[in-house]
């Protein structure tokens, strides 16, 4: 069975780009040890030589003609921003300096 | 006693547009006021288009005025899932991170209905990115199953179940990842499809788990489920899982006729947990069919029982991946309070994604994470294949495998939330379909003792939804159950 520990869920949390409080923590850590416990059912079946299914139809390069066709114009794709200044996405500072 | 207008089918009210018995004005006015007048108790709407879908209904009865030729659709009213982008209102996926969100675009199956002159009325809940079995999961409001309001109408495209089921739409678009359709119409007793993966265009369809997902519609009969498969189906330029294969006419396919079809009743769906009650009901219609000249055998699905701890593991792994994108920097929600970019990624995602969202990125990053990718995630696309296998191993014996949609009838609101795995297992017949990318159809076979819907799901061979069309047509028209219509208002 998979034992989750609040350090597990707080290395996953920050891959995940959360951040859950103490009280969420504590619940994830019995509700993902749980669902994984159960997950690890699958571990009784031998699965030696069985190809995962990595696609869900077989289809390979699916190729269209070169040609230039047009897409959502700068406003459009402006308009659902938070923050812009109508040419660009406007975030906060992402590097330290002054 | 002749119908309410509300009543009739998509393709009665097409047929008596198309002949100028009635207007499509006339029509959309009249579900307008049905939503005005039900839709307090049940809730399935969450975006109602009033001045859209009239102009559109005027449109339809302009051209009609012109004697142009009208689509298949024409003047039909119909509710999309909140999951589909659509320029006119909002598209939310029921989730606070996309409170506000116009999509600049349309999605492909909402421009074909468009296209074949559909009116449209609006946007319709569901679970918060279409992750639940009960729509309690939407951040707007929960539905009620119009059959009795203190029950859930399953999920995640509860909205679209309820809203058909209540006479608010007479067709509804839905999705389906792991019996986001077929469940919610079997609670709700209508028609739903989840037809095979590639068969409908995902462009315009938000992503949940893009190797599962699939766009679907719910109804009231068969006819209305061939009719509107006709216009969604079929090779689209921007979705390259779009399959490039021929779409028959699926109207063709309703004629009652059974003779020549060899249902496999799976020996692992009738077991212990398989309520009684739901048994009976599929055994009922199973002999049914007997008695109309099809043939029955037995066939296995072996791993049927691995079939949720698979799902799960590959649906979280792709969630994970697919949510990654709610940033707060092109659109939907930021966090106010961020002082740098790393907080304004993780406040934004944390304050606005709902519990089961966030338990599932967990869930999803966890199996996806170094050291766990082999034991989980590969190991779950492995058992992939083997269930896969088992299904093309039973298409061998038989031409549609036949089982219950769902467990149970509908539970009531709040019986499950408090536990997601049980919340989980109650998708024990649904996601197997997805896994093996195959077509299932959910049509209803009577009501349980306490008045509640059930539902029988019909599976077919990939690419072959022609024969499960034909077998619930005959269904339906020889032994179908007059469900009467469900006890709100």
């Amino acid at each position: 069975m998979a034992k989750i520990t609040k350090q597990d869920v707080e290395y996953v949390a920050a891959l995940a780009q959360l951040s859950p409080d103490e009280e969420t923590k504590e619940r994830l850590v019995r509700e993902m040890g749980e669902i994984l416990g159960y997950m690890d059912k699958l571990n009784e079946l031998d699965t030696t030589g069985i190809e995962p299914t990595m696609h869900a139809i077989p289809i390979t390069n699916v190729f269209r003609d070169d040609v230039v066709t047009p897409g959502i114009e700068r406003d459009q794709a402006l308009t659902n921003a938070p923050k812009s200044d109508g040419e660009y996405f406007l975030v906060p500072r992402i590097l330290d300096v002054e | 006693m002749p119908k309410e207008l509300h009543e009739l089918t998509a393709h009665e009210i097409r047929d008596a547009v198309r002949t100028r018995k009635i207007s499509a004005v006339e029509v959309a006015e009249c579900f307008f006021r049905r939503i005005g007048e039900v839709d307090e108790k049940v809730k399935a709407y969450v975006d109602v288009w009033r001045q859209y879908g009239l102009a559109q209904a005027r449109s339809v009865d302009d051209r009609l005025a012109k004697g142009k030729e009208m689509g298949l659709l024409a003047g039909v009213p119909i509710g999309i899932k909140d999951v589909l982008c659509t320029r006119q209102g909002y598209t939310t996926c029921c989730s606070r991170i996309l409170c506000g969100y116009r999509s600049p675009f349309d999605a492909t199956v909402v421009q074909r209905l468009e296209a074949a002159d559909a009116v449209f009325l609006g946007k319709l809940n569901m679970d918060e990115f279409a992750m639940g079995s009960s729509t309690e999961n939407s951040s707007v409001q929960v539905t009620r199953n119009p059959w009795n309001l203190k029950c859930v109408p399953g999920g995640s495209s509860g909205g679209s179940a309820a809203a058909v089921s209540a006479d608010e739409c007479a067709i509804a678009l839905g999705s389906d990842t792991g019996g986001s359709i077929r469940q919610p119409a079997a609670l709700c007793g209508c028609v739903g499809m989840k037809p095979t993966y590639g068969r409908v265009s995902r462009y315009g369809l938000v992503a949940f788990a893009s190797s599962l997902d699939q766009v679907g519609p719910l109804t009231k009969d068969v006819e209305d489920l061939a009719t509107v498969m006709n216009v969604m189906c079929g090779r689209d330029p921007r979705d390259s899982t779009s399959a490039d294969i021929p779409v028959p006419d699926f109207t063709k396919s309703l004629r009652s006729d059974v003779s020549d079809i060899t249902i496999g009743l799976p020996k692992e769906y009738y077991t212990d947990a398989l309520n009684n009650e739901m048994r009976e009901k599929i055994e009922t219609a199973i002999d049914g069919l007997k008695k109309l000249g099809a043939k029955v055998v037995e066939v296995s699905l072996p791993h049927t029982d691995y079939a949720i701890a698979c799902y799960y593991i590959i649906c979280t792994a792709e969630a994970s991946a697919n949510l990654a994108r709610f940033d707060g920097v092109r659109y939907g929600h930021r966090s106010r309070d961020a002082k740098d970019v790393r907080d304004m990624y993780c406040m934004s995602k944390t304050e606005a994604f709902g519990r089961e969202v966030q338990r599932r990125i967990m869930l999803g990053t966890y199996v996806l994470s170094s050291g766990y990718y082999d034991a989980y995630y590969l190991k779950a696309q492995k058992v992939r294949s083997l269930i896969r296998r088992d299904f093309l191993e039973a298409f061998q014996k038989c031409d549609v495998i036949i089982g219950p949609t769902s467990p149970t009838a509908a539970f009531q609101i709040g019986e499950k939330t408090s536990d997601p795995l049980e919340m989980y297992l109650s998708d024990i017949y649904t996601i197997s379909v997805n896994l093996a990318t195959i077509p299932g159809l959910s049509i209803p076979c009577g009501l349980t003792r306490r008045g509640l819907p059930a539902g029988m799901q019909i599976m077919g061979k990939p690419f072959d939804e022609e024969t499960m069309i034909r077998v619930a047509y005959t269904y339906e028209k020889n032994c179908g159950i007059d469900m009467g219509r469900p006890p709100i208002v």
